[in-house]
């Protein structure tokens, strides 16, 4: 993956491929692009029976870009957020304000119950296949859609829902407790013993419980302390009532923020002096709890281990120390928390980079931090267009593509169309890039392999819902060149018609006279007897078509309606020259008739055509045997053909003679 | 003709929902929940590392004769990926409707077998076989083992459908598009237009009409016994009939003028002569055999290819499409309003049939004509109810049973309903 910001560098950053088998001491190493997004690299390995005889044929080693495509499980979550996506792009612009705000976090919602359904599917297998490599694979891509899960979270917080000071605190909280759920487990344990409070995890359980703002639950654990150890009763009391009275924001509250935050003050300071008057000495692990009350860094620091991580801490500090913090100053206290949660013992790891970047509200970092650590277009593509939706992109330019949102869309959806059946997901991402869209989904879909006669009417269809004619007529093309290979040229036709391809319509019908002429009988004649207006497509295909009424007229003994016919396909110079002799030895059996069926103008026209046909014919200069035998039989032909025009010319004079005198 | 549109939030994630009314419930599979019933590892292997894939067909498995059970286990098959499988599916028992009305997902994969090819057509021979049609050309029929529930092959007929021409051997066969079984008799059709008659226990085919069709059949449906209809990518219905020797079609007819390919076919269940036929523009057409070579009526409906159309086997003033534009559809013709449809249940054509004459004592004469063939659209009202929600990628496939449709779609979901006359 390169840089996408900024000036292009040279320097490559990102997640590294090895390659096995790469021979270090060929000074280069040879690569490659090979179709649909592959990279193909030359090995050292040989194919081993034959290394002898085949030499030089080293085994390649193909390296995919965007390999989350080709994952199992993941194709659920392609599936299901192709939906949602197509949703997206559907709100209607007009809509504004707080509706349009509702609809975006819903969806955004559904984005992430999809990723949480895969974890879940995920995690299962990952269970069910615990010891082996695969089953080791699936546990890290839990993993890694688990924090994908995390940054679009706090994405959907801070640009999405936009929550303003106060109510910011109580999704931040929330975050914590759906990412941080290690407690529940621990709380149905410890709740499930025979006697809770002496449970060794018992105090782990209250302290996280409080750590994470849950104090009703706290204050119930406090409770089963009191009645089994009556000595500390008293304190628990003390405590719990703190927790209870410590004023927080509820959703129904009419409350300014003033007003809270001065009552959030009274019970700060109550805290501080139940602290300084010693209320809880005795007992170390309520005085350690009424400390965290107090939000001080320093008790909070020593509950590292159950925090587990710095945005847990930052999210309780938060809490106990600034709960009507603003969007604005978030930054600096994650940045602090996140150098005391570290302490100089470690450096941030790149999820740590990406909800800082979230933190200081720059978009354009996380997204460019996200492309950089996972190893997938999804979730960056799906987000930024989220995000795009909800205005928040519009000034960054790229110096390549067109924008952002589109760059990332197009990239996920290449990875699509490389896909062997997730193309059909593609095309939507394309249709929604009214810049670039169209232009490459023109050059996907016409690499899309077509296997079966349904698999191209599915690609043909995305092509004539978008007018793609050039597009439409090359697959049309292909299948008919493979209809003619095949020898289904009934098929090849209907195709060249379908993509109203003159020349190859011309090239078919060509086929069908040789075959007529070789045969003497149509074949096909379901599909040529029922071309209608088709027919009109090349001149080739209206002779075809034209010539076939003739032999039916004839089968039907119409034989004056035969006959005009096919003195018209001559004079009118449809019939190509090349086949007029044929058309002639056609009209001999006409000229034969008992009555007359050439007119007297209709003989003479013939034998111009005829005189035309033989006077025209170059002259050979040295011809061989066939030749001389061909001509042979071509000359017994014209003086037959003479012979019967002129019997036929004399009757049909007598004729028109008799009846104009009689 | 009224388009309703219900808006169910069916969503694929979740696995049941109602509509507002609380009545009908469509579940969808996101393809999430393959735990095998026996986790043999052949079971485990297939459910493991194929969970995921576009559906080609829906089927029901018949149910025994005269039985007044309700369907449950239904047969699919799945296309355009590099590893193609034919599943069976149990949506378990009836009856266990929880509180709210709604069933819980209890469906599940039941076990699953490789097959090569895409899918291109799936139905049911009797009750334990299932006979698929493959993009290979060959044409397989799958043996359901219900006590240890595995699929396996029985029999094979490779290369049912090739081309002969020039081209390479590689290429040489052609996909058979379309399969239908009135046991012990299959037929198969295929792109290279020709038209195979099997027998379950011949090793060889009984029949074969090489170039039957200049062009590619489509689908293939029985007419009556001996006669089977298929119908081909120029708009032609064409009536074959197997005691005659000549290999010419008995009749032919077509859609004038445009030749829309047609890709499936449906026959009236208890009228033999009325045929539904839907094509690439989208058109429901109707046909009368016995009079004419043109539609009796054209009805405008998908905006893109119609995959499949269904009359209801025991209902059949009922009528199912899908399509390509990710829509499917349920067309009601039955003249007197929703009171009639409720005397319909389950069960066999039979009671079906006598309930219909019952409820209809005046006019008798008139239920006889189909309603699908009546002429005077102000009399005949087609009420048409649009059953899928969002509408996204192709629904491929549908089949009805009693009061059961499932269908599958591009996208890899798969629906089933079990309240449709509710």
């Amino acid at each position: 993956m390169e840089e996408f910001d900024g000036e292009p560098t040279v320097t490559v950053r990102g997640p590294r491929t090895w390659i096995p088998g790469v021979n270090s001491q060929k000074k280069q190493m040879c690569f490659d692009w090979g179709p649909g997004e592959m990279l193909v690299c030359e090995t050292s390995f040989n194919k081993k029976e034959k290394s002898e005889m085949v030499a030089g044929c080293p085994f390649i080693h193909i390296i995919r870009k965007d390999i989350d495509v080709y994952s199992k499980i993941l194709r659920k979550l392609f599936n299901e957020s192709h939906g949602i996506f197509v949703g997206l792009q559907r709100i209607e612009e007009e809509l504004t304000g707080k509706s349009r705000k509702a609809q975006l976090v819903r969806v955004s919602k559904n984005y992430r119950s999809v990723i949480r359904a895969c974890m879940e599917e995920m995690h299962q297998f990952a269970v069910a296949d615990k010891d082996s490599a695969i089953g080791r694979q699936f546990s890290s891509q839990v993993s890694i859609l688990s924090a994908v899960e995390l940054i679009w979270n706090l994405c959907e917080i801070l640009f999405i829902e936009v929550a303003p000071a106060g109510p910011l605190l109580l999704y931040l909280l929330d975050w914590v407790r759906l990412h941080v759920c290690e407690v529940d487990s621990l709380s149905a344990d410890v709740l499930g013993s025979e006697n809770p409070s002496k449970h060794e995890s018992f105090w782990n359980l209250v302290t996280t419980l409080v750590l994470q703002g849950r104090l009703d639950e706290a204050r119930q654990m406090l409770s089963k302390e009191a009645d089994s150890n009556p000595t500390s009763a008293g304190m628990c009391r003390v405590l719990g009532d703190l927790m209870r009275t410590m004023p927080i924001l509820s959703p129904g509250n009419t409350q300014t923020l003033t007003e809270l935050e001065l009552r959030w003050q009274h019970w700060h300071e109550e805290c501080e002096r139940h602290l300084q008057d010693g209320t809880f000495a005795s007992n170390p692990h309520l005085e350690s709890l009424c400390k965290v009350l107090l939000g001080d860094d320093a008790a909070l620091l020593e509950h590292k281990e159950l925090l587990s991580n710095w945005y847990h801490f930052l999210v309780t500090r938060l809490l106990y120390s600034q709960p009507t913090v603003k969007p604005m100053d978030l930054h600096l206290y994650a940045q602090s928390s996140l150098d005391l949660f570290l302490g100089g013992e470690s450096s941030p790891e790149p999820l740590d980079n990406i909800l800082m970047a979230a933190f200081e509200f720059d978009i354009h970092q996380v997204i460019k931090e996200c492309s950089i650590a996972l190893s997938n277009w999804w979730f960056v593509a799906h987000l930024t267009d989220l995000l795009d939706h909800c205005k928040l992109l519009q000034s960054h330019n790229l110096y390549f593509g067109s924008n952002m949102r589109e760059f990332l869309l197009l990239e996920y959806a290449s990875g699509l169309f490389a896909h062997h059946s997730l193309w059909q997901l593609g095309v939507d991402y394309c249709d929604h890039c009214p810049e670039l869209g169209r232009v490459s989904l023109e050059l996907h879909i016409e690499r899309i392999p077509l296997t079966t006669e349904q698999k191209a009417l599915k690609v043909l269809r995305v092509c004539e819902q978008r007018q793609m004619t050039e597009q439409v007529r090359s697959i049309c093309k292909v299948l008919a060149m493979k209809a003619v290979r095949n020898n289904r040229l009934g098929s090849a036709l209907s195709w060249s018609i379908r993509a109203k391809d003159a020349a190859f319509a011309t090239l078919v019908s060509d086929r069908f006279l040789r075959d007529y002429c070789e045969r003497g009988c149509f074949s096909d004649l379901d599909l040529i007897d029922n071309l209608g207006p088709a027919m009109m497509l090349s001149d080739r295909l209206t002779f075809l078509g034209k010539y076939r009424e003739f032999h039916r007229l004839y089968g039907e003994k119409c034989f004056v309606d035969a006959a005009s016919l096919l003195l018209s396909l001559m004079t009118s110079q449809i019939a190509p020259r090349s086949f007029w002799m044929t058309l002639l030895t056609d009209a001999l059996p006409l000229l034969e008739q008992k009555q007359v069926i050439f007119s007297a103008e209709q003989t003479y026209e013939l034998l111009r055509c005829l005189e035309d046909l033989t006077s025209g014919r170059p002259l050979c200069g040295e011809p061989d045997a066939q030749q001389l035998q061909d001509d042979d039989i071509e000359t017994t032909k014209v003086e037959i053909l003479r012979l019967a025009l002129a019997r036929n010319l004399a009757r049909s004079i007598i004729k028109e003679g008799s009846l104009e005198g009689s | 003709m009224v388009l309703q549109h219900k808006d169910w939030h069916a969503f694929a994630l979740v696995q049941s929902r109602l509509d507002e009314e609380g009545r009908r419930i469509f579940f969808a599979i996101g393809a999430g929940l393959f735990v095998p019933a026996l986790p043999t590892e052949e079971n485990w292997l297939s459910a493991a590392t194929v969970p995921h894939k576009k559906i080609s067909k829906t089927r029901w498995r018949p149910l025994p004769p005269g039985s007044l059970q309700t369907a449950e286990t239904f047969a699919t098959g799945s296309w355009d990926n590099e590893e193609n499988y034919v599943s069976m599916w149990s949506i378990g028992d009836f009856g266990n409707l929880d509180s709210d009305g709604g069933f819980e997902g209890d469906h599940q994969l039941l076990c699953s077998i490789k097959h090569h090819g895409d899918v291109m057509d799936l139905q049911f021979l009797d009750q334990e076989r299932i006979v698929a049609a493959s993009s290979t050309g060959c044409v397989t029929i799958f043996l359901h083992h219900p006590n240890n529930q595995t699929l396996s092959a029985s029999q094979q007929w490779t290369a049912a459908h090739y081309h002969t021409g020039p081209g390479s051997p590689s290429c040489s066969n052609a996909p058979c598009t379309g399969v239908v079984c009135n046991n012990p008799e299959i037929v198969t059709v295929g792109e290279d237009g020709r038209i195979n008659l099997f027998r379950a226990d011949h090793k060889e085919a009984v029949r074969t009409i090489d170039n039957a069709d200049s062009s590619t059949l489509h689908a293939v449906t029985f007419l009556r016994t001996p006669e089977i209809l298929t119908v081909n990518s120029i708009g032609q219905l064409k009536i074959w009939d197997f005691r005659q020797q000549r290999n010419e079609p008995t009749q032919i007819l077509s859609l004038t003028g445009d030749r829309v390919p047609l890709h499936c076919v449906d026959r009236h269940p208890n009228q033999q002569h009325v045929v539904a036929t839907g094509g690439q523009d989208g058109m429901l057409s109707i046909w009368d055999v016995r009079q004419g070579t043109m539609p009796v009526s054209l009805l405008k409906a998908h905006e893109a290819e119609m995959w499949e159309v269904h009359f209801h086997p025991s209902n059949p003033d009922h009528l199912f499409t899908c399509s390509e534009d990710g829509s499917l559809w349920h067309w009601d013709a039955s003249t007197d309003g929703p009171e009639k449809s409720s005397l319909f249940h389950q069960g066999g054509r039979n009671s079906t049939f006598l309930s219909h004459t019952i409820s209809n004592q005046a006019n008798v004469h008139q239920s006889l004509i189909s309603s699908w063939l009546s002429t005077d659209p102000a009399k005949d009202r087609i009420e048409i109810t649009s059953l899928l929600p969002n509408r996204t990628l192709s629904v491929n496939s549908l089949d009805v049973l009693g009061p059961c449709l499932v269908c599958g779609t591009d996208a890899e979901a798969i629906y089933v309903t079990r309240q449709l006359f509710s």
